[in-house]
């Protein structure tokens, strides 16, 4: 990041006070075994004991406050909830514009995940959309959700409406 | 073993300065520091907008000296990553010759470390050959030198 450097003879009228926070994040026990069968490309969810809402990435039920047991096998299929259309260009953009970023529920979760919609038009995109995983090679996968490129149509009759409302 | 990431969030401000902070740090970026005289007659330095005992609003800017008294001071032994200085240095409140506030800035020492350092020394900023309208246009204050504090 740089300043253009104002010319000697001009006063002063703004000035660059940038906030940068530098962390390591810690995945943590549960979203580790969950980033490690990313690689293997399978998707983990966990089920709550108490309310038996089953999470994506599994964690500590926000709900009652209990640790989730098991690691819950989890379907790469699922639902559009809701979604937005980006069209404007921004700093570190990398997805050619515009394009859908979405709310899926995946079969078998009770709460949606967040990725890329791909493979259709964007005025095209719709709730109830039913889509499925498109998962990199297995040697381009990292423990990181790039590993699946995007979601793309199944083809499928969208779902309805009183399927994840819900989920949303 | 949890896996482990780096994670940077940042937010690229850049940010108008205002009439009055404007014309301070035009005057750091030519090598003079400006302050704000009230109107009960003080120079505050940094300039404020408006007189913190009337609250009315100020303009009438004036130049005070570059060399001034370390009001107070606190020792930073092991410097971080985005510290001005990465050796061993003060943050001081210094307050310039002519002004009646004091300016929160860094002092090197030089040579040596937290022995040098005392309340009521005198300081001199050093400025920084190229100047960009910033508070770091004063790389820092040092010890004046014997010297000038005859003089
Ligand atoms: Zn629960």
């Amino acid at each position: 990041m740089s300043e253009p450097k104002p010319k000697q003879d001009e006063p002063i009228k703004r000035m660059l006070a940038p906030v940068r926070l530098e962390f390591t994040v810690s995945a943590g026990r549960d979203k580790t075994a969950f980033l490690g069968a990313i690689i293997e490309g399978r998707i983990l969810g966990g089920r709550c004991p108490s309310c038996r809402k089953v999470y994506v990435p599994p964690r500590g039920c926000p709900t009652c406050g209990v640790e989730m047991v098991g690691d819950i096998p989890i379907s790469d299929h699922g639902v559009v909830t809701t979604f937005c259309t980006v069209s404007i260009p921004f700093e570190g953009q990398t997805m050619k514009l515009p394009y859908v970023y979405a709310s899926i529920v995946l079969d078998g979760a009770d709460v949606p995940i967040f990725h890329l919609v791909d493979g259709i038009d964007a005025k095209d995109a719709r709730m109830g959309l039913r889509v499925r995983a498109d998962w990199r090679p297995p040697a381009e996968r990292k423990p990181t959700m790039e590993s699946i490129r995007a979601f793309v149509p199944t083809g499928e009759p969208d779902a309805a409406f009183d399927t994840y409302k819900e989920h949303l | 073993m949890a896996l482990t990431a780096p994670y940077v969030l940042e937010y690229t401000y850049r940010r108008s300065v205002g009439p009055v902070v404007g014309q301070f740090l035009t005057g750091l970026r030519d090598q003079k520091f400006l302050g704000m005289k009230t109107s009960s007659g003080r120079i505050l330095v940094p300039p404020p907008e408006n007189d913190p005992e009337t609250g009315e609003t100020l303009s009438e800017m004036v130049a005070v000296g570059d060399a001034g008294v370390v009001t107070t001071w606190s020792w930073v032994s092991a410097p971080r990553k985005n510290h001005p200085l990465q050796k061993p240095f003060a943050w001081a409140l210094v307050k310039l010759d002519g002004a009646d506030t004091a300016m929160l800035h860094v002092v090197d020492v030089g040579e040596g470390g937290m022995e040098k350092m005392s309340t009521g020394m005198r300081v001199r900023a050093r400025w920084k050959a190229e100047r960009i309208g910033h508070v770091t246009d004063v790389a820092c204050f040092e010890p004046e030198s014997p010297q000038a504090v005859t003089r």
